[in-house]
């Protein structure tokens, strides 16, 4: 693990995923996806458009249903527990998303402090202090009276990123953290995921298209490729693959597959055609 | 949790509160109270905090507490020596600038 602080390394496995399989009507998505992380670990989760990395990432959160396979966070199939099992293991789990999804109506400080009126018995004083510490930590301390539409993208980001972790998670999941932003402010969010794992001991997925975060982040990196693990690896492994479409990637190439002319032409002209 | 995780040693100008082991949700609410009764009856606190291995939002908090009731009625509050887990939450927050940490 390249950067794995070793004081956190730890061999207890906190999200499993095995033979993950889900379809989008007739089209297969996720075919066979396993997946395992352990106490500490940032994962990077990578693929091109469409590969499946997002779809793997609400299947983990719960979101979707597989058509096949089993999901484990921090020992605890998803699919069999009880409601309530389920809204205490939510409690151990923060999500970052893309868009920020911050309530509009709320300012930022009420929607830092969100969760903690959901989820706990604390105290007003108390949801204040740790809601705005949480803003210090990312770097917007003071913002809390903003409404979000005052913000920039990344400080709604940042802000994002303040809700996520004010449970004081386990289990952090990020989509796309540093999508859109400049490389300053995408790197003060690497610097932010990685001083979180080091204090908290949290364990991370990020999914990025963006390589420079990955490799600066990543103790492992999972490549996804129609669907399928196309190879899991460190920093240097990923980087030093001869796999094909792991260097398109790392290239930045765009790659299509070997043009079927008969499927082709049933793809334009095929009234009922769908995709296998 | 054991029944000792706080435990204290008082006398009329100084109270020094030991805290041991895991503080998080489950238990964050007791040490805030020992905290403000301790500066309530003492002027000055001080939190032990060498045999702490965890301690999470609310347990921070809860020093925050202590201190912002500290400042407000003329008491002295200090930690004292924060576990190595301790110091890392304090110095993201960047909170062991506002703490007096012996």
């Amino acid at each position: 693990m390249d950067n794995l602080n070793k004081k956190q390394a730890n061999n207890e496995t906190v999200i499993e995923v095995s033979n993950l399989v889900t379809h989008y009507g007739m089209r297969k998505i996720l075919d066979g996806v396993d997946l395992d992380v352990k106490k500490g670990e940032i994962r990077v989760i990578m693929g091109g458009s469409g590969s499946g990395k997002s779809t793997l990432l609400w299947h983990i959160l719960g979101l979707y249903q597989p058509t096949k396979g089993h999901i484990k966070l921090l020992g605890k199939d998803i699919h069999k527990i009880s409601f309530n099992d389920m809204l205490k293991l939510k409690q151990d789990i923060g999500v970052s998303f893309q868009s920020g999804a911050l309530f509009s109506s709320m300012t930022v400080g009420e929607n830092i402090a969100l969760p903690l009126r959901e989820f706990t018995n604390l105290d007003e004083n108390t949801i204040r202090i740790i809601s705005r510490m949480k803003l210090e930590v990312v770097n917007l301390g003071g913002f809390h009276k903003l409404m979000p539409s005052q913000l920039s993208g990344g400080m709604i980001k940042r802000a994002a990123l303040a809700r996520s972790i004010v449970m004081d998670p386990k289990l952090l999941f990020f989509d796309e953290p540093s999508a859109g932003l400049d490389p300053v402010v995408a790197s003060e969010i690497d610097d932010l995921i990685l001083s979180l794992r080091d204090t908290m001991g949290m364990s991370m997925v990020v999914v990025t298209h963006e390589l420079d975060s990955a490799f600066k982040i990543a103790d492992k990196i999972t490549v996804l490729d129609k669907g399928k693990n196309l190879i899991t690896g460190t920093v240097e492994e990923i980087k030093n693959s001869d796999n094909k479409r792991v260097m398109d990637l790392l290239q930045r190439r765009s790659r299509h597959d070997k043009l079927d002319p008969k499927d082709y032409l049933k793809r334009l002209t095929q009234e009922n055609y769908t995709l296998s | 949790m054991s029944e000792d995780f706080i435990t204290f040693d008082k006398n009329d100008s100084l109270c020094i509160i030991y805290v041991t082991g895991e503080v998080d949700l489950s238990n964050s609410s007791e040490v805030r109270k020992t905290i403000l009764g301790a500066l309530k009856t003492t002027p000055e606190v001080v939190v032990n905090l060498s045999q702490v291995a965890y301690i999470d939002s609310s347990g921070i908090a809860a020093m925050v507490e202590g201190l912002q009731f500290a400042n407000s009625n003329g008491k002295t509050f200090k930690l004292s020596q924060p576990s190595q887990q301790v110091s890392s939450i304090l110095e993201l927050a960047r909170l062991d600038q506002v703490f007096t940490i012996e």
